[in-house]
């Protein structure tokens, strides 16, 4: 892995760095491609169809974002339904006064990003477990602060308003569609940053704190970075939320069990690695899906494999997919290539 | 008269809160775990204490003699076994598989004893009696027994880490893992060790709180978990008496808090929490910044 730095090493023309040993032009295509059929499915699906892919692209959005901070950025939160919550009551809020929600989604989501700085500089002097636990303090404090709003329908909250008059068919329609947008701007979001300079910085980071800030690395603005974006990504997610269950009620929307599904929607399909969470979510919502009759099976099922993820194949399912294929859909690290075909392609990230 | 109350209620609760609390901060001290099954550990406590006193009719503190050895040794299994294990793979994966742990167990209660309420005693003379002070102050008998249990556990603790051959092995090794190892100390044992005395103090914590109010399968997460979290953070990470600190500045804040409003009970503590956090994030009792 010290290819990189080891001056030892001559530079020739048998060297090059790659993205990736694919053409990322045609997973592009793909994405595009998968997004252009999923945009479709109104049209040719039942709308209980619809509902669940709904669900699905929430799960997604947030493990994506819970990727992004954990598999990233190092920082491992289990407040992250305090977004989500947020999120919801920003659009319930703007509802109130009149705003469509779906409008409504975007502005939230901005104005959570905002929210997020004053809660970053409180949590941000907390490291690992403590911030993870800080963030759930944090998040229960939220929850009880927007509680006390009896406009805001107190502790039982409230039906969500701005669809009268609208077809429900249409309003089916629309929230997928929101959902799709969603999910897609915040995996675009995360592909990007990562790409860029951030994703530079935090690999940095994660190799080594402590070269990374002597060589200049700002690696608290990195954080912050990822933290707002992540607020922003969770509560569009409980935005989407609110608007399929038309209503917004505290202890659902600020439920801890966000963060447990996001997390182990990430674990399980593999930290670190933006396909993971797709995987991921693909296994939870197997899971919900076939055992949704047994109340609280599924829970205990996917934490039971989270464990077991967690402890046997830390890489998570896309981790063993990569091992055998050397596939990444999503490069955001680096290839190194000797020659013509001379050896295989080094990683020079994972 | 209602002030004095509410902050004499609150040091009392306190107690309540060390006990969920102190096991956390030993963990945390000694082998860099947080633990976020702690609140449901606790809880399984509660249930297993039910289940023994409604199956034997065994007298309730009969019953504590009974379930803090079996949370111990569950302790010890669970460290051996899958805690241990996560800790060689790091931080993040300890905190997946408590959490993971958390989301089982929560579950688990709900899906076997259904999401109704139990209390532990109700009825016994400990639980309902309490005595007077003045003609406003009233007194509940098991808050101030449930203090004085903690006030011992404590000390318990402390004289263990401080005079025992074991809580030697235990400090050694939270100091500097790799030179106990060089030693001859079986660190694997002694976090073993570490992780019984955690369990069997919030053991007792549960107990103590089926006993002080009700217990339901999101009990641990939604109460214990965060409470003992918020105590320690107060307190100052690793500081054994600090937890007693942190629980008593919890409690008072929560009390003075449904004092003003009867709503505002926890957020007024979880304010007290984000002040420490901004003024002193090294805690009450620390003298070093926390890493």
């Amino acid at each position: 892995m010290s290819l990189a730095t080891d001056t030892s090493v001559p530079i020739s023309a048998d060297f090059h760095v790659t993205r990736s040993r694919q053409n990322v032009a045609w997973t592009g295509l793909g994405a595009l491609v998968v997004v252009v059929v999923l945009a479709l499915f109104p049209y040719i699906v039942y709308s209980g169809t619809t509902a669940i892919l709904v669900q699905a692209f929430i799960v997604l959005t947030l493990a994506s974002m819970w990727n992004l901070m954990a598999g990233y950025a190092g920082l491992v939160s289990v407040g992250q339904q305090g977004f989500v919550g947020l999120g919801a009551y920003f659009v319930l809020i703007l509802a109130l006064h009149g705003l469509s929600p779906f409008a409504a989604l975007p502005v939230a989501a901005i104005g959570c990003g905002v929210v997020a700085l004053p809660l970053w500089w409180l949590v941000s002097r907390l490291r690992s477990g403590y911030f993870a636990i800080a963030t759930w303090v944090l998040a229960a404090a939220i929850m009880l602060f927007i509680e006390r709003f009896q406009s805001l329908g107190g502790g039982t909250g409230l039906p969500l308003p701005g669809f009268t008059g609208m077809n429900p068919t249409l309003i089916t329609a629309y929230t997928y569609w929101v959902g799709l947008a969603v999910t897609a701007a915040a995996m675009l979001a995360v592909y990007v940053l990562l790409r860029g300079r951030l994703g530079l910085v935090l690999t940095a980071v994660r190799d080594d704190e402590v070269a990374a800030r002597s060589s200049g690395a700002r690696v608290g603005l990195a954080r912050l970075i990822v933290f707002v974006v992540a607020g922003i990504g969770c509560a569009a997610a409980g935005g989407v939320l609110a608007i399929s269950q038309l209503q917004v009620q505290p202890t659902a929307v600020f439920s801890v069990q966000w963060t447990a599904e996001m997390a182990f929607a990430t674990i399980i399909g593999g930290l670190g690695t933006i396909e993971g969470p797709i995987i991921g979510t693909a296994v939870y919502m197997v899971l919900q899906q076939t055992l949704a009759s047994y109340n609280a099976w599924y829970l205990i099922i996917l934490g039971l494999v989270a464990i077991v993820v967690a402890l046997f194949a830390r890489r998570g399912l896309w981790g063993l997919v990569d091992e055998r294929l050397h596939l990444r859909l999503f490069p955001v690290g680096y290839w190194l290539r000797t020659g013509a075909g001379n050896g295989r392609p080094r990683s020079l990230r994972n | 008269m209602a002030w004095v109350n509410a902050v004499i209620q609150g040091v009392l609760t306190g107690g309540l809160y060390a006990l969920f609390a102190c096991g956390l901060s030993l963990l945390f001290g000694v082998m860099k775990v947080v633990n976020l099954a702690h609140g449901d550990l606790a809880v399984i406590a509660g249930y297993v204490a039910i289940g023994i006193i409604t199956a034997t009719h065994m007298p309730v503190l009969w019953s504590v003699v009974v379930v803090v050895p079996v949370m111990a040794v569950l302790g010890y299994v669970l460290q051996r076994t899958v805690i241990q294990s996560s800790l060689n793979r790091g931080v993040l994966t300890t905190l997946i598989v408590t959490l993971g742990l958390s989301m089982v167990i929560e579950n688990g209660l709900l899906q076997f004893f259904s999401a109704d309420t139990r209390g532990i005693g109700a009825g016994m003379s400990l639980v309902t009696s309490s005595f007077s002070l003045g003609s406003q102050i009233q007194i509940a008998w098991l808050l101030v027994v449930i203090f004085a249990v903690a006030v011992v556990v404590l000390l318990g603790l402390q004289y263990f880490l401080s005079g025992s051959s074991y809580g030697r092995l235990i400090r050694a090794v939270a100091d500097d893992q790799e030179a106990a190892q060089l030693s001859g100390a079986d660190y694997r044992h002694v976090f073993g060790i570490a992780a019984a005395l955690a369990l069997g103090t919030v053991a007792l914590g549960g107990i103590a709180y089926g006993m002080y109010s009700d217990l339901d399968p999101t009990t641990g997460t939604d109460t214990i978990l965060l409470f003992a979290f918020v105590a320690v953070v107060i307190g100052g990470l690793g500081s054994l008496w600090g937890t007693l600190l942190g629980g008593i500045v919890l409690g008072v804040a929560q009390q003075i808090g449904a004092q003003i409003n009867i709503s505002d009970e926890l957020l007024a503590g979880y304010l007290v929490f984000l002040a420490v956090l901004v003024l002193r994030p090294q805690g009450l009792t620390s003298r070093r910044a926390q890493t």
